[in-house]
């Protein structure tokens, strides 16, 4: 580490995060222990769809070192698992038990649970369960007509609709309607860490502890202490490292509940950890629907009117996320597009599959594939080159912020700021759109499948509305920073140390970042929807802000001076103007300790709270542009050339959102050409290990430019900032299948994620023979 | 996933694990080399063997020799000692050129050759230079030792002619003559995957014009065989594009490939036409 | 019939003495027996190699070997690749290069990428990511890993 820089805010620095990580000494849910623990085993539903009817234990109970099995009846006290937005009666019939009652609904769904000494005999047991379904007819397509879920309740609990102005006016007054029908595949987070947890009961002091949570402690803490009738006081949670989040973990899920409940009933913490196949199958998946999507344009490619039914496939059963991923596709599928009329409908709709959820970018990924395909197909129908077709439809900067009357995540969409026209040109430059077009054209002609490919797209973040934080100097100089916030590998403590450093005036490596602990604090967003960086750094500012002036009115005492001359710098404070006497930190928040006689009147401790709202979440936004080759013989597509520009507002370490971009990318790469959930017309899994589901390796990620702008700071909280967390990943479908169609002629043919091989060299020997 | 429990048994000799083959092979008992492809399947709980051999300490087993017109494969080399000096001649070349092309390092560094082989899947490599260079498997028992040609030890989809008493102790490849030409191209989905396809191609010149073609494809149909159509296709003639792309197209009438959710049968065809053709335009 | 067998496993140098049933795969009982949990457990069928750890100098995927087979054995993980509070240069040059996010996957790629740099010095940027493509990481889309191992093996070479 070298000097100091100017400003901890916008300075690459190196993560507080890394040193325990770098030597094996970091605390992963399997890295968990605790005297006299019982490992839990689910035994689970071979069959996709069955009637549930007989669960013999009685061999795997005989088996040595079995200490408990549970089935639904155990347990039948206990309601199915809730949404996180607070209950829903027109949804709660769809929701999840934590045990299969009566009927199980996908392969993988959690029929009992083995509790014994260690996981080998676990896993011995639960093969002895002898579990008897009646098979039923499995249904695996989201688009056809909805059947039975129980009696009296389809598989399409409900629609999610939005819409405004006049869309059927909008249609039939247009010349030109372009339509479409595209999918996405079903594939999800699916992080290198499984899934993992471990409950605790404190008989002394009558806590219940869950370990090996993430993402949002506190929104599971209030959910879990509805679930099982006790009071959140008394039940805590603790995020240790977190292996990926995604979205996929964090969510509460069968076995948290079981090992809560376990922990409790047979009086031995209760140790949990997922194998790869069970993640497969039974963590959230993702992204399936399919979109019959049209767009009344007038003759110079403007749209007049987007009119968009869809199909999302929920899988088996409603989880916490209630209807939200389908919610946002509706809110946000216009993008950075002015858009005069518009409906969308989508089907929300259950099948025999594992149950889905929200993974980085939700609803995005899918939504900007299907626009920008749209996009795509109106410039090929009208003659008009792909980048002019979306510049025409940009809204510009003197339209922000710009009401859009749609709503996602419960926020009405307000674009707050955006330069995307600047943004586009940024990129098209920085790329060499112009002469990589020509070079394509050359290439083509000497008979190569080459192609290039553009997306546009609006991102969302800093869900509110609201966060706090506390910040406290210890009379020995450190600095703790207590938050509600969440760290799923992001570098959380490192960007909240870099602002509350800025704040206070002391070294970023001086500070300690507390998050995930419901006991440390009250209250807590978590870290999800990129919001920490948003909404907790605006609260630490704040907190540091008050810290200051606290320290400063102190200091200005004890150097009998004016507090608008002293100022703070590496954890002293000092004259501005560099004469006289200094005073660390440390001798404040020791002049301000309780027991102290200098303190006076002022509050003990130099410590403050500090909270940050926000009336409406933010909008970065993007351009991804990609250059392809097709391989004529094998169909395997090769990206020889990336680009993601993408506006943060501010970039607080600006390593660590390229490395967010290139991460996300990476992902969303996956998604693209390789990761897919497969299932037989049986609803039987098909990709159930690392060997058939592809995650890219180092050899399938190209290099990627990356280009971070921050032109258009948020207008929604004082730092500017926007957040990064889900800018590469989310429209790189969408790319990536503009660059294949135009290496493939332009005719739309790519329609569906990923895109395989074999799909690509039929569609070439089509054009050959 | 957690293997589910077996008897370990670890023989310091040939005969000994000759020995416990004999009588723990009927019993469901199981070689254990570089576990590779073993452990994974057990982990799943796909295979429980009662009895695992781990024939990983019989020295004799890690021979890796040239003896006359022969090279000689012990039960426990490496994938990893295939990718150096140690196999001089064209033969050596043409067997560093494969090793690339399997798995990962990891893997190379404990996964076998002799494994591969009798692991026999479609997509496994070794097998398909085994049928190429019409390589023989070494089989010993209580019964005696037979040497199964390589056309004979594979029957279908990871079923071969390997007796339950059976232990393959080591195989056999001819040495190539000096100027032997070879070229090796294999497709997968991301490198280092399960071959979909691949394609081993050996030849000589002789007067500018090709002999000894030798036209081997694996990861297409059950099991990796020559493609004599291919090979007629080459013999005799110069080689350049348009006779590659002959054989490539008999290659491909002449394949019965597998089905898969990723692949159909018409797919895997295209493949070992293109394949085909590009090893031959690879060969070196 | 499945019966224990006393191994000793030599960790970093130091010697554990256990007692396992032969089906304990050599990752768990690193992680449990010997309570080393740096070595990660991230698919236990050999893909992800985020168990990776050195055997005999080798980068070996621990979830694949059973215990047993390891006797006697020198076992290298990543707790035993600092030198006391001095990071080894690739751990170094990972902080340096923010080649870690979750932090997950890193123990193995640490050791599959000092086990190999230490057998070839040599390894040109062809071969880094060749090797760097056995194991997986879902975080950092590969790019600053790559680095930061060019850079270790520039400096690893000089102080060779």
């Amino acid at each position: 580490m070298t000097a100091k820089p100017t400003s901890w805010i916008g300075a690459s620095v190196e993560r507080l995060e890394d040193g325990p990580l770098l030597r094996g000494r970091g605390c992963f849910a399997g890295d968990v222990s605790f005297p006299r623990q019982l490992h839990m085993r689910v035994v689970r539903s071979p069959y996709a769809h069955g009637l549930l009817k007989r669960v013999d234990c009685s061999a795997a109970l005989a088996l040595p070192g079995v200490v408990a099995i549970w089935t639904a009846e155990d347990i039948a006290d206990l309601p199915p698992i809730d949404f996180r937005e607070g209950p829903n009666e027109k949804l709660a019939p769809f929701r999840q038990t934590v045990l299969a009652k009566d009927r199980v609904r996908y392969v993988g769904e959690p029929v009992a649970a083995v509790f014994a000494e260690d996981p080998y005999i676990a896993e011995d047991a639960a093969d002895l369960v002898d579990v008897t379904i009646e098979e039923l007819d499995a249904i695996v397509d989201a688009s056809l007509a909805p059947s039975e879920f129980a009696s009296g309740l389809t598989t399409e609990p409900t629609a999610c609709r939005q819409g405004y102005g006049d869309i059927e006016k909008a249609l039939s007054q247009s010349s030109t309607i372009v339509e479409i029908d595209v999918s996405i595949g079903r594939h999800s987070g699916v992080p290198l860490e499984t899934r993992g947890a471990v409950g605790r009961y404190d008989a002394a002091r009558d806590v219940l502890e869950l370990h090996g949570a993430a993402k949002v402690p506190h929104r599971n803490r209030e959910s879990l202490s509805r679930m099982l009738g006790r009071s959140p006081a008394g039940l805590h949670l603790f995020e240790g490292h977190v292996g990926g989040g995604f979205g996929v973990r964090g969510e509460i899920y069968p076995e948290d509940i079981l090992v809560l409940v376990a922990a409790m009933r047979l009086q031995r913490p209760v140790k949990w950890l997922e194998d790869r196949r069970e993640h497969m199958i039974a963590a959230n998946h993702s992204r399936q629907q399919r979109h019959r999507i049209r767009a009344a344009v007038d003759a110079q490619g403007r749209l007049l009117g987007i009119d968009d039914e869809f199909f999302h496939d929920q899988g088996a059963y409603i989880r916490t996320h209630g209807t939200r991923v389908a919610d946002m596709a509706c809110g946000i599928l216009p993008g950075p597009y002015r858009l005069p009329h518009f409906r969308v409908n989508g089907h929300f709709r259950l099948t025999n599959k594992t149950p889905a959820a929200t993974y980085r970018s939700p609803g995005r990924y899918e939504t900007n594939f299907v626009r920008e395909r749209l996009m795509d197909a109106i410039a090929r129908r009208l003659g008009i080159s792909r980048i002019e077709v979306r510049r025409r439809n940009l809204i510009a900067p003197d339209e922000m912020p710009y009401e859009r009357p749609l709503v996602a995540l419960g926020d009405e969409v307000v674009l707050d700021s955006g330069q995307y026209e600047a943004l586009l040109n940024m990129a098209l430059a920085r790329f060499a759109w112009d002469k990589a077009e020509r070079e394509c054209q050359d290439r083509r002609r000497r008979g190569e499948y080459v192609g290039l490919g553009v997306a546009m797209y609006v991102e969302k973040s800093g869900l509110g509305p609201t966060d706090g934080v506390r910040v406290n100097v210890h009379t020995t100089g450190d600095v703790e920073v207590v938050t509600g916030g969440a760290s799923v590998g992001q570098g959380f403590e490192t960007v909240i140390a870099q602002v509350c450093a800025e704040g206070l005036g002391v070294d970023y490596r001086q500070i300690r970042v507390i998050h995930g602990r419901t006991d440390r604090i009250e209250y807590g967003i978590g870290a999800h929807a990129t919001r920490a960086t948003v909404m907790t750094a605006n609260a630490t500012a704040v907190a540091a802000g008050k810290v200051r002036a606290k320290a400063l009115a102190m200091a200005a005492q004890l150097l009998q001076a004016e507090a608008t001359d002293l100022t703070i710098t590496e954890g002293n404070v000092v004259r501005a103007d560099g004469s006289g006497a200094s005073i660390s930190l440390a001798e404040i928040a020791h002049h301000l300790r309780p027991t102290s006689q200098t303190r006076g009147q002022r509050e003990p401790g130099l410590c403050a709270d500090g909270w940050f709202t926000t009336a409406h979440m933010t909008y970065p936004y993007g351009v991804q542009l990609a250059k392809v080759k097709l391989d004529e013989g094998t169909g395997a597509v090769h990206v020889e050339k990336m680009l993601i520009a993408f506006d943060v507002g501010r970039a607080i370490n600006p390593m660590l959102v390229r490395g967010q971009l290139v991460g996300g990318f990476a992902q969303g790469l996956g998604g693209a050409l390789f990761e897919e959930f497969q299932f037989d017309e049986r609803g039987q899994p098909l990709c159930v290990t690392l060997a058939d589901y592809l995650i890219p390796t180092a050899h399938d990620v190209p290099d990627v430019d990356v280009l971070i702008a921050e032109e258009a700071p948020s207008t929604c909280n004082p730092l500017g900032i926007k957040g990064a967390g889900e800018g590469g990943i989310a429209a790189v479908g969408a790319v990536i299948a503009s660059a294949v169609d135009d290496a493939l002629g332009g005719k739309g043919e790519i329609t569906q994620l990923p895109i395989k091989p074999q799909t690509v060299k039929a569609l070439i020997d089509a054009r050959r023979g | 996933m957690k293997p589910a429990p077996f008897t370990y048994h670890t023989p310091a000799s040939a005969e000994e694990a000759v020995e416990l083959i004999a009588r723990f092979g009927p019993e469901d008992g199981r070689i254990l080399a570089g576990g590779q492809s073993l452990v994974p399947t057990m982990a799943f709980r796909m295979a429980r063997p009662a009895h695992l051999i781990d024939i990983n300490g019989i020295s004799e087993f890690a021979a890796l020799a040239v003896t006359g017109e022969t090279l000689s494969i012990g039960a426990c080399v490496r994938h990893a000692a295939f990718d150096s000096d140690a196999v001089p001649g064209a033969t050596g070349a043409l067997l560093r050129k494969v090793v690339q092309n399997i798995a990962h390092y990891p893997i190379r560094t404990r996964g076998t050759f002799c494994g591969s082989v009798v692991n026999a899947d479609p997509a496994s490599e070794w097998c398909c230079v085994m049928a190429t260079l019409d390589g023989q498997v070494v089989a010993r028992s209580q019964r005696g030792t037979r040497r199964i040609a390589a056309a004979d030890f594979y029957q279908g989809i990871m079923t071969t002619d390997l007796q339950e008493d059976e232990l393959v102790v080591a195989c056999e490849l001819p040495i190539l003559p000096p100027n032997t030409r070879s070229g090796f191209v294999e497709f997968s989905r991301r490198k280092g995957d399960f071959a979909v396809a691949m394609a081993l191609v050996t030849y000589r010149l002789s007067d500018g014009e090709m002999i000894e073609p030798r036209v081997g494809i694996g990861g297409a149909e059950s099991h990796a065989r020559r493609i004599t159509e291919a090979e007629d296709t080459l013999r005799g003639r110069a080689p350049g594009p348009e006779v590659f792309a002959q054989a490539a197209e008999a290659a491909a009438a002449a394949c019965d490939p597998i089905e898969d959710i990723n692949n159909t049968a018409d797919y895997r065809r295209g493949l070992v036409r293109t394949l085909v053709q590009r090893s031959l335009e690879n060969a070196a | 019939m499945t019966s224990k067998r006393e191994i000793t496993l030599h960790i970093n140098e130091r010697e554990f003495r256990v007692v396992v049933e032969p089906r304990r795969t050599l990752c768990d009982v690193i992680r449990d027996d010997c309570g080393q949990t740096g070595t990660h457990i991230g698919c236990e069928h050999g893909v992800c190699g985020a168990c990776t750890v050195l055997v005999d100098g080798d980068p070996v995927r621990s979830c694949l070997m059973f215990a047993v087979q390891a006797d006697g054995r020198h076992i290298r993980t990543i707790e035993g690749l600092a030198d006391g509070e001095k990071l080894h240069p690739m751990q170094e040059e990972f902080a340096r290069h923010h080649a870690l996010q979750c932090g997950f996957c890193t123990p193995g790629f640490l050791m599959l990428a000092v086990g190999a740099l230490e057998k070839n010095p040599d390894m040109n940027d062809e071969e880094i990511v060749d090797l760097l493509s056995s194991n997986l990481c879902r975080c950092t889309g590969y790019e600053n890993i790559i680095k930061a191992v060019r850079a270790a093996a520039v400096v690893m070479k000089a102080r060779a």
